[in-house]
């Protein structure tokens, strides 16, 4: 669907509109203007460690180099891959990560508060305009409050750490707009996992755009499902235009957006490689089959498969919004007996939000196993891991073989409210039937 | 850079982070994790590749993580280069931050498993010697060459400080 106005091309005028990631990154680059495929040096306004890839890889290369870091203001350390420490292991890479912030001064560590994307949106840290790097690859959630943050290897965050600095190729953009609104039991997961598929997971050198009314609509917590799995597209990152549901976030976190944060839009005239068009009327809960995001379909192209565990956790799948899909479902029922319920809540504060409203009663009451807060089972790091040859459906966002423990397992990606209708049914099951019918009315 | 040679470890499209660094093995040393480099897809992988062979694949090879464990993996296990159609982003540039000649192949597929290449990776001249065939791709990004002389992004740090010192 790319734009074309019909034009004899010698008549066709050239776009002289830029999208949003291409003026921040022109600002970062200390540039008027950039243009898709120029390499450019970018000024790197936050950089993002995690106990994973940062301080433990970071810290020795430091020590070889003989330099400290250019500017701890600009740095923020989370640990959350190894929390809790459960080896002598896990334990001194959490202490070595809590020397280095001492070590450099640095004055936002947070420490076993949640996952860093999410502490990182929690805390109003992410505002729009901003060229921000992270250790990790589902850096790009930070898109969603209009601010371009990628994901990079921490070889590479060593130079950021030590110049600011990072280079970039300036990406094509790609605008997603989605219309309508979602059915019962369809969330932001449905429309990744949907893209996936429509997208392909292979889009290196281009930047998803996400708007349209229901994008617009949508929580700060369900746009940054949408930016989250722009690492699953493959894509550089992924954004969203900021507007008031942004600033209110911020504000609500207790930061204060610029005077001029709004003016970080695209222009109506940018130049964007593909604009596509999806109803989020007509859109199905959707689930990813084993081993990528990008088998995906809809749940019911999937029901019966029966499953050992439901996982609900991750960055991208264990919010407060996300626990409350869950609940939505769970309210009045039980986990099937033979499936196993495990709940990770993606930060501390998701736990007090969640224990304060009800949610996390109504997961326990169902037979929910609750698990500390971080990265836990979905990269195989914490608790929840699978064993050979079972089956997980699990509201994270990779299912890459030996992605959640053995490399015989299976793991089937969903929607909170898809892996909360899974576990009561045993099998995986379509929640818009749960949804519908009073709990306990299910003759199954 | 001096010519790579060495033979052919094929694979198909979307070879992913995890597959390549599983995250089991996270703690472990680059020993241990390296050991079980590829070994969800190909268990022989990491026990039977020989220093200079060369990692050649399809689309999107290492899409995923940024887990830098997994070019390490494959530089630990000797891999002297690396051709694929297309990469994983952040993949790619960790490979060429750890100074692994990493080239865009689009004729990827025309290689078979064993097959001995001999590469120049910076004029981008990759010559199948089992097939008596040679391809010319573009070679390393230009705005990369200074690093990748270096050996990498560390010794490229390393005289960028020096400099500064100095100057
Ligand atoms: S929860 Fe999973 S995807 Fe998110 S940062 Fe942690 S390991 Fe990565």
């Amino acid at each position: 669907m790319s734009r074309n106005d019909g034009a004899p091309n010698w008549l066709r005028r050239m776009p002289t509109g830029y999208h949003i990631a291409q003026k921040i990154i022109a600002r970062a680059a200390g540039r008027d203007a950039v243009m898709p495929g120029e390499i450019v040096t970018c000024s790197v306004d936050l950089a993002l460690l995690l106990d994973s890839g940062g301080p433990r890889r970071i810290w020795p290369r430091l020590i070889e180099l003989g330099v400290g870091v250019w500017d701890p203001d600009k740095i923020v350390v989370v640990t959350d891959h190894f929390t809790p420490a459960v080896d002598a292991e896990s334990a001194a890479i959490l202490k070595l990560t809590r020397d280095f912030v001492r070590e450099f001064a640095i004055p936002r560590f947070f420490d076993m508060q949640g996952i860093g994307h999410v502490v990182l949106a929690e805390n109003g840290l992410v505002q729009p305009g901003m060229f921000a790097c992270g250790g990790d690859s589902h850096s790009s959630n930070g898109g969603a409050f209009g601010c371009y943050m990628a994901g990079f290897g921490a070889i590479e965050m060593t130079g950021v750490v030590v110049t600011g600095e990072i280079w970039l190729q300036v990406p094509r953009a790609v605008r997603v707009n989605w219309s309508g609104a979602f059915g019962a039991g369809v969330a932001a997961k449905d429309v990744m996992l949907l893209l996936c598929r429509e997208l392909g997971i292979d889009n290196a050198h281009h930047v998803i755009e996400f708007g349209g009314d229901t994008v617009a609509a949508m929580s700060m917590n369900e746009r940054t499902t949408l930016t989250n799995m722009a690492a699953e597209l493959g894509a550089e990152t992924g954004i969203v235009e900021p507007d008031e549901t942004t600033l209110a976030a911020i504000r609500a976190a207790g930061q204060e957006p610029a005077a001029d944060a709004l003016r970080w839009r695209s222009d109506a005239d940018a130049d964007y490689a593909a604009v596509h068009a999806f109803d989020a009327a007509a859109l199905a809960p959707q689930v990813a089959a084993p081993h990528s995001p990008a088998n995906s379909g809809p749940v019911d192209s999937f029901a019966d498969v029966p499953v050992d565990q439901a996982y609900i956790g991750a960055c991208v799948g264990a919010k407060l919004s996300d626990l409350r899909m869950a609940a939505a479902v769970l309210r009045g029922r039980r986990v099937a007996a033979g499936t196993r319920l495990m709940v990770a809540p993606a930060s501390q504060r998701v736990i007090r939000e969640a224990t304060a409203d009800g949610t996390l009663q109504t997961l326990v009451d169902a037979g929910a196993y609750l698990l500390p807060t971080g990265c836990g089972a979905c990269a195989a790091l914490g608790a929840g891991i699978l064993a050979e040859d079972e089956v997980c459906i699990s509201s994270t966002n990779r299912n890459f073989r030996g992605r959640m423990g053995a490399n015989s397992a299976s793991v089937y990606l969903g929607s909170p409210y898809t892996v909360a209708a899974s576990a009561v049914a045993g099998r995986i099951a379509d929640p818009r039937e749960m949804l519908s019918q009073e709990p306990g009315s299910d003759p199954a | 850079m001096t010519q790579i040679g060495g033979a052919a470890w094929v694979f198909g499209d979307g070879v992913d982070t995890d597959v390549m660094a599983p995250g089991l093995y996270f703690k472990a040393s680059m020993d241990v994790m390296a050991r079980h480099c590829m070994e969800a897809i190909d268990p022989e992988f990491a026990a039977r590749i020989v220093p200079g062979d060369i990692v050649v694949a399809g689309r999107n090879f290492g899409v995923g993580s940024a887990r830098e464990q997994a070019p390490m993996a494959l530089q630990h296990l000797g891999v002297g280069a690396i051709l694929a159609e297309s990469y994983g982003r952040i993949f790619y540039r960790n490979a060429l931050n750890f100074g692994i000649p990493t080239l865009v192949f689009p004729q990827a597929g025309e290689i078979a498993a064993g097959d001995r290449l001999c590469i120049d990776p910076l004029a981008g001249r990759i010559e199948n010697r089992t097939q008596a065939r040679t391809y010319t791709v573009a070679g390393l990004p230009e705005h990369l060459l200074a690093m990748i002389a270096a050996g990498g992004l560390m010794p490229y740090l390393k005289q960028r400080i020096a400099a500064r010192g100095a100057s």
